[in-house]
């Protein structure tokens, strides 16, 4: 069985079920997101790990002891809250006691821990600093070592960086990670930034209306989505109609490619999608490749993004700035080179 | 103001965000707030100005602090007594009572028609002092009212043998409760808004009971908005008139009734000692409004 | 969760009780006119009376004119304000919240002693003049509830820029004030207008101190020479103040309807 156990969870409010049947288990120390559109469910689920919405069906244990119906003090878990939810009448040093304060640990084993965790988090000099007097990334960081002030068995972080500017957002989900790792704690992160889920987690549950869509590491995921969904919502992804030739090809716009894998079953003449990353598509000078014509460019500096029409459809990739190249100019009819291996055939749903 | 046409709109445009510039402009803008400042002056600021310049003369108009010394007489020290122990406690149950309302209202997990139910309910209440309302608590615990007759018939308790009047301290409280309580529960539910969900998660899921949430974290960060709301209870009941004339006539010694009586009919024999008694009563109003700001000012540098 | 539900459910009942009892013990009272059976001889004898029509007519007069003098003043302030001078918003709010800082038995009586028969501006020398200064004084009164309704739907909008777009299509200022603002703020101003009627319809101090025949000083001298007419009083005067206040609802609602 695993740390964190969950089996048959759903919720509805009323009429509308927001979760359905969802399993899921998580190993002790492992970093699982949880990644999808607003309204997919993933904060429902993570709210109801916490505790503080009460599970329609379903049951959830955390190191083999059932918590389902226990209230949130009993379940020894640490949350983080996308509006970090600091006490402002506390000061930092105060907020980050809170926990120990309510289980009553020693004067001087709170003084301690509180500086332990100040170090941690790179603040040790605004114990005194009232939450209003913070920035965002600094307030976001004392809710951390709040949570995991009281050695909490699992960590929910709640799209903690939503509310920070990008910059920080980057630094601070590499501290996180590290953080994460240095403690070994069992961590939940709810995001609905594909990024932010591919760099930070062990395993990425991808959610689509109360369900999970896929659940891989981030390769797996960003490399195999299953279906439309996770490779619409996991990367920029061109997706394109093909027509099924036999187990090894298919046609784009009438032209023959080879595939790799994924026809086997297909009928003849049957219409599937394919979907090809933007970066795994070069622009051949052979006489090989597919052939189309550029339709628009545009310079992302380090990456050079060119739309390419084929008949009716358009392949968008990905090639990296070189001094050496110059990027096409729109007209100009080029030949697209990728890998059998790279054209994914997607099931359905 | 006139009707100028716009022959060049961009330099209108640019004058419009920035500061207004040195001369003509400067001040014409200046203009547009003259009729407010005039209006103020002559009907709110320079009557008041000469109530209080007023409280420090004598009759022939020199300078002195006998009328102040005057507010000492023993019958006024009672009437100003009686009107701070009626606003206190008139502020003080309002605010109790109003804050356990607000709190249902807001964060009680009730169904959706209540709280604008109360809140529409609270704003015509708030509003319905004076005289109507005196006579809405005659007709429910004067001699005749309804509950008093229903405490007797019911329960053979025979409230007036207890001594009870409504023309009393305690009548008069109950009756300012009914706009107090509604006016509190205005006043707070912002304020109660302004507690974030997420504090008492955060405090439930690092242990907290819902009691220790109250006492670590919303009361402390509500006391500022509670204290400053009673504050201003507080004003409100010192303030009212009609409620208790019209309960009262002019049989119980409370300020207001007391300066209603002077300017009536210089019941004091001295014009210079009303003025003294007025200032008396902006200054009380005066302290605990200033009290009031200074303590929605550290509300809000916490809840942002 | 249930317990605080519970908990909830009696501050409720609590208030429900203490506000609506009175209500009941009024109404009931006021149909008691007639020994032994109820009727609504206590409304008809009140409604009927002729000092009722001429004190409540002219308090609704007033309460108009308040508005409309209110209203006017109140307007074009706060817009200038917000447009032209940001930094005096503290200022002109500070002493729009004076009426609510000094009591209102204190201004009436600063009037009395500022515009008496000896003063330079007599006003209370004729019943004109006298009904002037009513005015105005009411207009103190309702200066914090205009100002922060007509200020807050100010806020709502974006003056500056919709101030910008009218003149750059070549409206002069008034036609911007009447033709752009003015409609983006009527259910604020709206709102502010009722709840002034709610304030001065039944005000007693200041009328009942400068001699004038309101409302508020008739509803007194009914209290003080009948019985059970001046529950019915209360309750017309609590139908109107609800009626007052639900109208603000409801335009509050339409615009948000509308939107």
């Amino acid at each position: 069985m695993s740390f964190i156990d969950i089996t048959g969870l759903k919720k509805a409010f009323g009429p509308v079920t927001v979760v359905h049947d969802f399993d899921l288990g998580i190993e002790k120390g492992e970093f699982v997101s949880f990644l999808g559109p607003s309204g997919c469910g993933k904060t429902t689920i993570l709210r109801m790990i916490a505790g503080f919405e009460a599970a329609s069906a379903g049951r959830i244990a955390i190191d083999g002891r059932e918590v389902t119906r226990l209230p949130p003090a009993k379940r020894d878990v640490g949350m983080v809250f996308q509006s970090y939810a600091l006490f402002p009448n506390m000061t930092v040093g105060e907020n980050i006691a809170f926990g120990l304060r309510i289980a009553k640990k020693s004067a001087a084993e709170i003084r301690e821990r509180v500086a332990e965790m100040l170090a941690i988090i790179k603040l040790p000099d605004l114990a005194d600093r009232y939450p209003w007097q913070l920035s965002g990334g600094q307030q976001q960081r004392v809710a951390l070592a709040r949570a995991i002030a009281v050695r909490p068995q699992v960590l929910l972080l709640d799209e903690p960086l939503s509310a920070l500017d990008a910059k920080i957002r980057v630094s601070l989900r590499e501290e996180i990670r590290a953080l994460q790792r240095d403690l070994g704690i069992t961590t939940i992160f709810v995001t609905h930034d594909q990024e932010e889920a591919l760099s930070m987690s062990d395993r990425i549950v991808v959610m689509n209306e109360g369900r999970a869509a896929q659940v891989g590491t981030p390769f797996e995921v960003y490399t195999w989505p299953k279906n439309r969904f996770v490779a619409s919502f996991v990367g920029t992804l061109n997706l394109l109609d093909g027509v099924v030739v036999d187990e090894g090809r298919l046609t784009l716009d009438g032209r023959e490619v080879t595939v790799g894998r994924g026809l086997a079953g297909r009928r003849a003449g049957e219409t599937v999608t394919v979907a090809l990353r933007p970066e795994a598509v070069t622009l051949g000078a052979t006489a090989t490749g597919l052939p189309g014509t550029v339709e628009a460019v545009s310079f992302l500096g380090a990456v050079v993004r060119v739309k390419v029409r084929l008949d009716t459809q358009v392949v968008t990739l990905d090639a990296f700035n070189q001094t050496t190249q110059r990027p096409p100019e729109p007209g100009t009819a080029v030949r697209l080179v990728f890998g059998a291996e790279d054209l994914l055939v997607l099931g359905e749903g | 103001m006139g009707s100028e046409t716009t022959g060049a709109p961009v330099e209108r445009t640019a004058a419009q965000g920035g500061r207004p510039s040195p001369g003509r402009g400067f001040s014409l803008t200046w203009l547009g707030v003259v009729p407010f400042f005039v209006f103020a002056t002559l009907f709110l600021i320079a009557p008041t100005g000469l109530l209080v310049v007023g409280a420090f003369q004598t009759a022939d108009g020199s300078f002195t602090l006998a009328n102040l010394a005057g507010l000492l007489h023993p019958s006024i020290v009672a009437a100003y007594v009686i009107s701070l122990e009626i606003s206190a406690a008139s502020a003080l149950g309002g605010a109790v009572i109003g804050f356990f309302l607000a709190r249902a209202i807001v964060s009680g997990g009730l169904p959706g028609w209540v709280r604008p139910t109360v809140t529409t309910f609270s704003g015509v209440a708030s509003n319905f002092a004076g005289v109507p309302l005196a006579f809405a608590f005659l007709a429910t615990l004067g001699r005749t009212g309804l509950v008093t007759w229903a405490l007797m018939e019911w329960f053979g308790f025979n409230l007036y043998a207890t001594g009870f009047k409504l023309l009393s301290f305690l009548g008069l409280t109950l009756t300012y409760l009914y706009f107090q309580i509604p006016l509190m529960v205005l006043i707070l539910t912002p304020a109660l808004e302004g507690l974030k969900k997420e504090w008492g998660e955060a405090a439930s899921i690092l242990g907290a009971s819902s009691l220790q949430y109250w006492r670590m974290v919303a009361l402390p960060v509500l006391w500022p908005s509670l204290l400053g709301a009673t504050l201003l209870l507080f004003a409100n009941a010192f303030g009212a008139v009609a409620t208790a004339y019209a309960l009262t006539g002019s049989s119980l010694n409370i300020v207001t009734i007391l300066l209603y009586a002077q300017i009536r009919g210089d019941v004091l024999h001295d014009q210079n000692l009303g003025y003294a008694l007025a200032l008396g009563m902006i200054v009380i109003t005066g302290g605990a409004n200033v009290g009031y700001i200074w303590l929605r000012g550290r509300a809000e540098r916490w809840v942002k | 969760m249930k317990r605080s539900t519970l908990g909830s459910w009696i501050s409720v009942a609590i208030g429900a009780v203490y506000f609506l009892l009175p209500l009941i013990a009024t109404f009931e009272f006021s149909l008691r006119l007639k020994r032994g059976v109820y009727s609504f001889e206590a409304y008809r004898i009140v409604l009927t009376d002729p000092s009722f029509q001429a004190s409540f007519l002219y308090s609704v007069v007033l309460a108009l004119a308040t508005i409309v003098v209110g209203a006017v003043i109140v307007v074009p302030t706060a817009y200038w304000v917000r447009l032209k001078l940001p930094k005096m918003r503290p200022v002109v709010e500070f002493v729009t919240l004076l009426p609510l800082v000094v009591p209102a038995i204190v201004i009436v009586f600063g009037h009395l002693r500022m515009y008496n028969s000896q003063s330079i501006l007599p006003l209370t020398d004729s019943s004109f003049g006298t009904d002037l200064l009513l005015t105005f004084g009411y207009v103190t009164l309702s200066l914090p509830y205009m100002y922060r309704s007509v200020d807050t739907a100010l806020a709502a909008i974006d003056v500056a820029t919709l101030t910008e777009a009218a003149e750059s299509l070549g409206a002069s200022r008034t036609a911007t004030l009447t033709r752009v603002i003015f409609p983006n703020i009527r259910a604020g101003l709206l709102s502010g207008a009722f709840l002034t009627f709610a304030i001065v319809i039944g005000e007693f101090t200041f009328a009942s101190l400068l001699n004038r025949p309101a409302f508020g000083p008739y509803l007194q001298l009914v209290g003080a020479n009948r019985a059970y007419e001046p529950a019915a009083l209360a309750i017309i005067a609590f139908v109107v103040t609800w009626a007052s206040l639900g109208l603000i609802q409801v335009f509050g609602a339409a615009r948000k309807g509308s939107k």
